[in-house]
């Protein structure tokens, strides 16, 4: 590393476990903030166009659902998170794997909170479209409910990579 | 910034677009105004308006039916929806839905101050007056005789005092000065409208300055076919256009220069969108001008439903109803009056 007062060497004193602790809160919170934006887009939208076409209610439900899955990937991939953690004595404490360890399990949870950010923020959108479209013309609900489903996939490509990402977490073993 | 306020349009203002959205599918489209046009009396128009959205403002009338009371209900409609959605609404859009009827007040000033001067009723005038436009201290614009007064005494208190500042004079009001007055207002407002519009910014400021825009030239076309023949001077002409829109500034020159109304035509041919509506009017006719700016118009505010988080569909929501209590008010008038072949004359197709 550099000089002792560098950047660098301030993120490398940092405790692996700082960095992992704060990869699994992203990951469900930013996760859940996705969730909830997407939910209030589509909910809104929809309880105003509900009003004159009260048969959409059922139907859209299918949009809140969606975004809803986007908080239970971040609760899924936070749970698969808090397991890698491991403890390790302190004498390991800063040993390149506890290291690589602690910056895996963060990236993981930022990819997985992100992706999920902007998937829920999309399927809301989407979802929002879909109620005010099928108030308009019922036949449109299938057809725009298919973006939907390409939309809520982008949430699961960032699960995928993020899990593949937390695989990289092996804490030293105990001497 | 373009294109992000779908992130946050929801939380204010998703509900009443939405709101919104459904009371566009309750407007008229072309097979109802179909079957209004085989009415043979009031009575059959009202049967097939209480089968719309229009039923229980008018299911419960007594059977001799007036033409005013068909369209006075009908207003009623749009006024109540118009109150709901200003009940609902937070900043800034209840301030554009207030934007919406301004015009309306302009005209309501104009009526009543006309009317005093042919020595009317003031209590008829207010009956006349558009739901919409009415303000607190309307029955007394009756007592000014001229503008300084008219703004002193009441129109300081109301939202169009900032549009007077440039039509203050000391003249005697009369036909001619009226006239001025209400297209001077009519621009302040419109400039002033085109300005809010482009603050709020995104889709609301691309759609409604759009729009807007249309409407100021077709202003300006209606201002200058209308002062041919008139002692009003070019420059006086030129001073009444907005200063903003397709014509804005070389188009506005050269309304102001015609003497004739072949002379607008060539004047406004030289502008694509216009030119469609006036190849669709043979030379020498302007009867038939207003039906085709109107058309573009409808044309125009249905565009706006196809995009969503934007205050352009309250805008053309409130117009598309305005236009079609303007076609109802048309076949009730050609039906009372036994004048059916001329039904299709005005009648703008909203779908």
């Amino acid at each position: 590393m550099s000089s002792d007062s560098s950047w660098a060497r301030a993120l490398v004193q940092i405790s692996p476990y700082t960095f992992a602790a704060i990869g699994i809160a992203v990951s469900i919170g930013v996760s859940v903030l996705g969730a909830a934006w997407g939910i209030f887009i589509t909910g809104s939208s929809l309880i105003g166009a509900s009003i004159k076409a009260p048969r959409i209610t059922s139907k859209n439900l299918i949009s809140v659902i969606f975004c809803e899955a986007v908080a239970i990937y971040g609760v899924i991939v936070a749970i698969i998170l808090q397991t890698k953690l491991e403890s390790v004595p302190s004498s390991q404490m800063y040993a390149p794997e506890s290291l690589r360890a602690g910056y895996a399990i963060f990236a993981s949870g930022l990819i997985v909170g992100f992706a999920n950010l902007v998937c829920g923020v999309c399927v809301g959108i989407i979802g929002s479209s879909c109620a005010l479209s099928d108030a308009q013309n019922s036949s449109l609900f299938v057809k725009i409910l298919v973006i939907e489903i390409f939309g809520s996939a982008l949430g699961l490509f960032g699960v995928i990579v993020g899990i593949i990402m937390s695989a990289q977490a092996t804490w030293p073993a105990r001497a | 910034m373009y294109g992000w306020e779908m992130l946050s349009f929801n939380i204010h203002d998703g509900f009443l677009e939405a709101i919104v959205r459904g009371n566009r599918s309750g407007l008229l489209t072309a097979a109802d105004y179909n079957n209004l046009c085989q009415c043979e009396t009031l009575d059959d128009i009202k049967m097939h308006l209480t089968a719309t959205e229009y039923g229980p403002y008018l299911q419960n009338e007594p059977s001799p039916l007036h033409t005013t009371t068909i369209v006075e209900k009908c207003t009623l409609k749009l006024v109540d929806e118009y109150k709901h959605m200003l009940c609902q609404a937070n900043e800034p859009l209840s301030t554009f839905l207030q934007y919406i009827t301004y015009g309306h007040m302009i005209d309501n000033v104009v009526l009543i101050v006309t009317g005093t001067l042919h020595e009317r009723d003031v209590n008829e005038l207010l009956e006349k007056c558009h739901p919409l436009g009415m303000f607190d201290s309307i029955a007394s614009l009756a007592v000014a005789q001229n503008m300084r007064e008219l703004y002193r005494l009441v129109l300081v208190d109301t939202p169009l005092a900032p549009y007077f500042s440039e039509c203050i004079t000391s003249e005697d009001l009369d036909d001619m000065n009226i006239e001025i007055m209400r297209n001077t207002l009519y621009k302040a407002y419109l400039e002033d409208f085109y300005k809010f519009c482009q603050k709020l910014g995104g889709a609301t400021a691309e759609i409604m300055c759009d729009l807007l825009s249309f409407e100021a030239d077709r202003r300006a076309v209606n201002i200058t076919i209308n002062s041919i023949g008139t002692e009003l001077t070019r420059d006086d002409r030129r001073k009444l256009y907005s200063n903003f829109g397709l014509l804005y500034p070389y188009g506005h020159e050269e309304l102001a220069v015609c003497e004739d109304v072949d002379q607008v035509r060539g004047a406004m041919e030289k502008y694509p969108p216009y030119q469609s509506i006036f190849s669709r009017i043979s030379y020498g006719e302007s009867q038939m001008l207003d039906k085709a700016f109107y058309e573009e118009e409808v044309r125009r505010l249905c565009l706006s439903f196809e995009q969503q988080f934007h205050y352009a569909v309250f805008f053309a929501y409130i117009r598309l109803r305005e236009q079609e209590i303007r076609n109802l008010m048309w076949i009730s008038e050609c039906v009372a009056q036994n004048q059916k072949n001329r039904v299709h004359d005005s009648v703008v197709f909203i779908f």
